[in-house]
């Protein structure tokens, strides 16, 4: 099971890489989803994947009977869910105003914060 | 159900039941404090006329908090609290030591000006748009940074400090800023998933996120994880943040384009809280592994020494030579982290140090200099110096700083770097600090020969010496007086810096700080 979420993992990270290597920011966009989900799937698979046990510990004894699956690595999923919902929500917004300002979604365009043509500082007085 | 335990449970095995020390309160005090304020800003949202006054306040008590829990730190040595009472490693540990301490004493001054030159800088619609409560909340992120104790709390205060620059980055929404806000957005949150990626891994090896729990087990574990990818991947991570070649082209393309002070504190406080992270993790967590990366380290150290200068050399707008600064500043840093033992790791603390002040500053300068000359670019700049020569003073002094040239806070880092690198062996990386040291002073000698004492070219002689907010002047004077401070009198800072470097390499009184029974 963990050998097949690591391929499915790679493959996420594979396409997520190839989308943010484009010029266009749609496709970046499209390409930090799916990073951020492939962070998620990477934990997850981390934290032991198990079915249908869940993480009771029997009345007398101290410890958990069979493994489970950690707890932990989701809690911090959760949290890493939130913070990329949040920042994909904000960096859409900005590709948009992006596109409304520059009118263009080619980063090879966007050249107004460095300018093509900027002169050369002054060589002498 | 409770009814079935035969013994009633033991919970001094899994809780801190011993109350807090007052003292001890300081060191989740930063962060409490900042994301109080913020709260309160944004409550006060319909009096924007308050918020500049509520936010220097805070900052005020900021600077003195992060003052006092330094003294506490150098008294009593690195002081933990844990979050929910859970005994580490189960719960969120914030530890203080040296280094964490002096950076956040540092980062509360430098947002302190940062809050006293926004006074001027800022105006009604900014306010209107929350330039304080981001303000806030970034130092609550850059707080939380510092002083966290635990690696993935540091990713989350890594996104906190991230969402409140990307608000002060397209404050304004001009179409210069929101060119810059998508290269610099993007690629600090490609940056920033990299760092998770990585604590993904670290805790699938390790079973811990507890930086002194990993700290005392790396040794045991580097036979059977790998730790090697884990450095490699932290460094490129922690890289990105710091703008270190060959993933720095997002800072000279953005930080020129916000609000003065917006670049002013992202200079002082973004990169430097990514090299903070480096050290802590590569110096202190996985120091074997520092060492066999620590040829990569250096040459991209190097690399980012020379990038940054010769950028800075070719650039004829003020703002954008100061981003190239910056950048060359971070590959000093570096190079210290690469030759590691107390003088690369001091002098890497210290540079950094010396880093947010001065850099800091010089945008302050930079934007001072624009109100003055009317314009950023180096070819119209001229004749600054008559009409304020104070104010020629100070920016000459900033220009020596930087540049490494003694009396100022740049020379006794630099003297630092460049002995430990050649104790070690590492002419190359001596030559490279030296060699920076001259471009950086060709720059900003050149820097001041044009927008100081060339005249202006339209023959405006006659306008002669002119007045500048004093607002904005303050905070220039006093971090330059601190950097001329530092430069003649560095010896409490030294030894200071020596016995965090000192921590940092030999972690037993972190880890007893964390843990007081020894092994759990």
């Amino acid at each position: 099971m963990e050998a097949w979420f690591a391929l499915l993992v790679g493959i996420f990270f594979t396409v997520a890489i190839y989308l943010l290597l484009s010029k266009y920011i749609i496709r970046v966009l499209l390409g930090v989803a799916i990073l951020g989900n492939a962070v998620n799937l990477l934990i997850f698979t981390g934290g032991r994947l198990t079915r249908g046990v869940p993480p009771v510990i029997p009345g007398g004894q101290d410890a958990l009977a069979s493994p489970a699956a950690n707890a932990l690595p989701q809690a911090l999923i959760l949290t890493a869910i939130v913070i990329s919902f949040s920042f994909f929500a904000f960096l859409l917004v900005l590709a948009w105003r992006a596109y409304e300002e520059l009118q263009t979604d080619n980063t090879d365009e966007m050249r107004v914060a460095e300018p093509k043509d900027e002169p050369a500082p002054p060589l002498g007085y | 159900m409770a009814a079935s335990t035969s013994a009633p449970a033991d919970l001094s095995a899994a809780l801190v039941l011993a109350p807090v020390a007052p003292a001890d309160w300081l060191v989740i005090l930063p962060v409490a404090w900042c994301l109080a304020i913020g709260a309160l800003l944004v409550m006060l949202r319909r009096k924007i006329d308050w918020h500049p006054y509520v936010a220097v306040a805070g900052l005020a008590g900021l600077v003195v908090i992060d003052a006092l829990l330094l003294r506490h730190v150098i008294a009593t040595g690195p002081v933990t609290m844990v979050m929910g009472r859970w005994l580490p490693p189960f719960g969120i540990a914030f530890t203080v030591d040296l280094t964490g301490a002096l950076f956040a004493l540092t980062a509360s001054v430098v947002a302190l000006a940062g809050g006293i030159y926004s006074l001027a800088d800022i105006n009604d619609s900014g306010r209107r748009y929350g330039f304080y409560p981001f303000l806030m909340l970034l130092m609550a992120g850059v707080s939380g940074a510092f002083l966290t104790g635990d690696v993935f709390n540091l990713y989350v205060w890594f996104e906190v400090l991230l969402i409140s620059s990307f608000g002060l980055i397209v404050l304004g929404s001009e179409r210069e800023q929101i060119d810059g806000a998508v290269k610099y957005g993007f690629l600090n949150l490609v940056a920033t998933t990299l760092f998770l990626i990585t604590t993904g891994y670290l805790y699938a090896s390790f079973g811990t996120l507890n930086m002194a729990d990993i700290a005392r087990k790396a040794e045991g574990l580097s036979g059977t994880a790998p730790l090697m990818t884990l450095t490699a991947l932290f460094v490129l991570a922690f890289g990105m943040k710091a703008a270190a070649f060959p993933v720095n082209f997002w800072l000279p393309a953005s930080y020129h384009t916000p609000r003065v002070v917006v670049s002013a504190l992202f200079a002082g406080l973004l990169t430097k809280v990514g090299i903070y992270a480096l050290i802590r993790i590569t110096v202190m967590l996985l120091p074997v592994e520092r060492e066999e990366l620590s040829l990569v380290i250096a040459a991209a150290g190097a690399l980012t020494m020379l990038v940054g200068a010769f950028g800075a050399l070719a650039q004829s707008d003020f703002r954008r030579m100061l981003g190239y600064l910056v950048v060359s500043g971070i590959g000093s840093i570096l190079a210290g982290v690469a030759v590691g033992g107390p003088g690369g790791i001091g002098g890497a603390i210290f540079y950094a140090l010396h880093s947010m002040l001065v850099m800091t500053a010089l945008y302050f300068a930079s934007g001072i200099a624009a109100r003055l000359g009317g314009s950023f670019s180096l070819s119209s700049l001229a004749g600054l110096y008559r009409r304020h020569v104070g104010f020629a003073a100070l920016t000459l002094m900033l220009c020596f700083a930087v540049s490494g040239l003694p009396p100022f806070s740049g020379f006794w880092p630099k003297v630092m770097l460049v002995k430990a690198a050649l104790d070690i062996g590492a002419w190359w990386l001596a030559a490279a600090l030296l060699v920076t040291g001259f471009l950086t002073t060709v720059v900003t000698g050149r820097f001041f020969l044009l927008a100081y004492w060339r005249d202006p070219v339209d023959g405006g002689g006659e306008a002669q010496s002119v007045s500048i907010a004093p607002a904005t002047l303050l905070p220039l004077t006093v971090l330059t007086l601190l950097a001329l401070a530092i430069g003649l009198y560095p010896e409490p800072v030294l030894s200071t810096i020596q016995n965090a470097a000192a921590g940092l390499a030999e972690p037993s009184a972190y880890l007893n700080s964390v843990f007081p029974g020894g092994t759990p």
